[in-house]
């Protein structure tokens, strides 16, 4: 049933295998991050990160506070690459 | 379905166009965002997800969730809830990753064109525009972004009055408030005024703040200025349940973006999850534009919001449900039903009391959470507090982030109101300009003026809980309160 709940839509993250890789040991959110790719869709992590850090803090015992935010990096935003090289046709 | 008749609002709708959907036509108005115009025509799903090819559509409609993602004109990823629709536009359904295109010319490096004034403002909702406004009065060359297509942030979609005082706009309703600080920013000269851009990136150049925005998907803009007020709203919080990606089920802010700004009818039968201020709020709206509001869930025991809004919705029929919650959205590739049940006081599900609402949509009113990755990227230090909504960026009395020129104000500083998100964008707007030098000394009582308005606005039982969320942050840099 939780296989249908999903935490990043960007890339298709559901509650299930954020859990699992907690229960593996994975508690770091950066790792969560390289490992799942939550936060790194075109939404840059809007949605889906406070519901991750929600998961991590029930699932260790830890409280939000003690749960850093990943790093966000420029562009915050989806960019096209041609804004920023090349194109030309405009 | 378009909105022909509402008790409160006009909506005066551009000229008629036709865009393609799938390559049938469509018609829409100018003015009218692609996802707009497309949920009028009944269409629901705008794409199939990466990796589970899962319908998805509208969710958030302010550019900041992945949900609406589209091909626009060939050119995939397109957020279609910020752009506007154009003549001849042909827009189809995103089925998994975004391909390159096949024949991708050699990079060339662009220099982005140059726009410099005193302070820049990111944002142009009620704090952005308020901080535009006071900065220019107080003597400084302003530019604002926004990424939205209209000004005024989320005002464009309260129908309902103003609580606080006359000067605060007290009984005044918050589309009206839009229009008002809309006028007042336009008729300034120093103040330079840019939608549909997007701020991508802040960096430091010698003395200088360097914005990186990118204007209507296509154009590299350099916002350049000596200081920067980041008024950058909120994004609307999402809980887990099954199927809780269906495409019917929106932010409560969506739903007020469809029938309060475009006047687009969101469905015909909705459940409302969260009975704060905003569920209840949003109930009065719906039932306003004629659509039948089933229940709101409540998972807490009482009611969030004020009293006044849930006596309102309660004597209009909607049946409150507090300590339920919602366990599966069901449909085929949109919403058909929610199933809830209700909560023990342990918050366990309590076994056999599920019950089954047939409703096309399901409304999220479950908070919200400041966007903060601007100042987070800009390195301002960064703090949970719970009071305020999640994370926010550490901050003093006048606004100003660790990082020194660079000021916060409204959700974006902490989730309340618009009211106060107008006080704390004129302390940030007047701050940033005495920070400058620009203002002078006289401008100070104008800060103390805000300063006590925010005291008297907080000092009820809502605003105390954000006041000891402010007073955690002031800690933390040393202030007080």
């Amino acid at each position: 049933m939780s296989g249908n709940m999903i935490v990043c839509r960007c890339n298709d993250v559901t509650v299930e295998e954020i859990e699992a890789l907690i229960d593996e040991g994975v508690t770091d959110i950066e790792e969560l991050k390289r490992l799942l790719r939550i936060g790194m869709g075109p939404c840059q992590g809007r949605t889906c990160i406070p519901l991750v850090l929600s998961i991590l803090a029930r699932r260790t015992g830890k409280s939000p506070d003690e749960i850093p935010v990943p790093r966000a990096r420029v562009p915050v935003r989806p960019v096209r690459v041609e804004v920023l090289v090349g194109g030309g046709d405009e | 379905m378009r909105l022909k008749y509402h008790p409160i609002l006009r909506f005066e709708r551009g000229k008629e166009v036709t865009i393609y959907f799938e390559g049938k036509p469509v018609k829409a108005y100018e003015g009218e965002t692609i996802a707009m115009a497309l949920h009028a025509a009944g269409v629901r799903v705008f794409d199939y997800s990466v990796n589970k090819n899962r319908p998805r559509g509208l969710f958030c409609a302010i550019g900041k969730c992945s949900s609406c993602l589209m091909i626009v004109n060939g050119v995939p990823n397109v957020r279609t809830c910020i752009t506007l629709v154009e003549d001849g536009m042909r827009v189809e359904r995103q089925k998994g990753r975004a391909r390159l295109p096949a024949e991708a010319k050699p990079p060339e490096f662009r220099e982005p064109k140059v726009v410099s004034a005193d302070i820049v403002i990111i944002g142009g909702g009620p704090a952005g525009l308020m901080a535009a406004i006071n900065a220019a009065d107080a003597g400084a060359k302003v530019v604002l972004l926004d990424e939205n297509p209209r000004l005024g942030g989320q005002l464009i979609k309260q129908t309902h009055k103003f609580f606080g005082k006359r000067e605060q706009f007290a009984g005044v309703r918050g589309v009206e408030i839009a229009r008002i600080l809309e006028d007042e920013a336009r008729k300034r000269e120093n103040i330079e005024i840019f939608l549909e851009t997007s701020a991508v990136g802040i960096f430091q150049d010698g003395e200088e703040k360097i914005v990186l925005g990118v204007r209507k998907n296509k154009e590299l803009l350099e916002f350049r200025g000596r200081a920067l007020v980041v008024a950058t709203g909120a994004m609307e919080r999402m809980i887990p349940f099954e199927n809780n990606d269906l495409p019917g089920i929106y932010g409560a802010g969506a739903i007020q973006t469809l029938m309060n700004t475009y006047g687009v009818k969101p469905g015909d039968r909705v459940l409302i999850v969260g009975a704060g201020n905003v569920g209840l709020i949003l109930a009065y709206q719906l039932i306003q534009a004629g659509v039948d509001v089933k229940a709101i869930v409540e998972a807490m025991p009482k009611v969030g919001g004020y009293f006044v809004h849930a006596a309102k919705v309660r004597r209009l029929g909607v049946p409150i449900l507090t300590r339920h919650t919602i366990l599966r959205a069901e449909g085929k590739e949109r919403v058909e039903r929610a199933v809830v049940a209700q909560l023990d006081d342990n918050w366990r599900l309590i076994p056999g009391t599920e019950k089954t609402f047939d409703v096309d949509v399901i409304a999220l009113a479950v908070g919200l959470r400041p966007s903060i990755e601007l100042l987070h990227q800009a390195g301002c230090q960064i703090k949970f507090v719970r009071e305020l909504g999640g994370h926010v960026a550490v901050r003093d009395p006048w606004m100003e982030t660790t990082v020194r020129g660079i000021f916060v104000a409204g959700d974006t500083a902490g989730i309340e109101e618009a009211t106060t998100a107008m006080l704390e964008g004129k302390i940030a707007g007047i701050a940033a300009a005495l920070r400058l030098g620009i203002a002078n000394e006289s401008w100070l009582k104008e800060i103390e003026k805000a300063q006590r308005d925010l005291d008297e606005f907080r000092s009820g039982p809502f605003g105390k809980h954000v006041a000891e969320g402010i007073r955690k942050l002031l800690a933390e840099v040393g202030g007080n309160a």
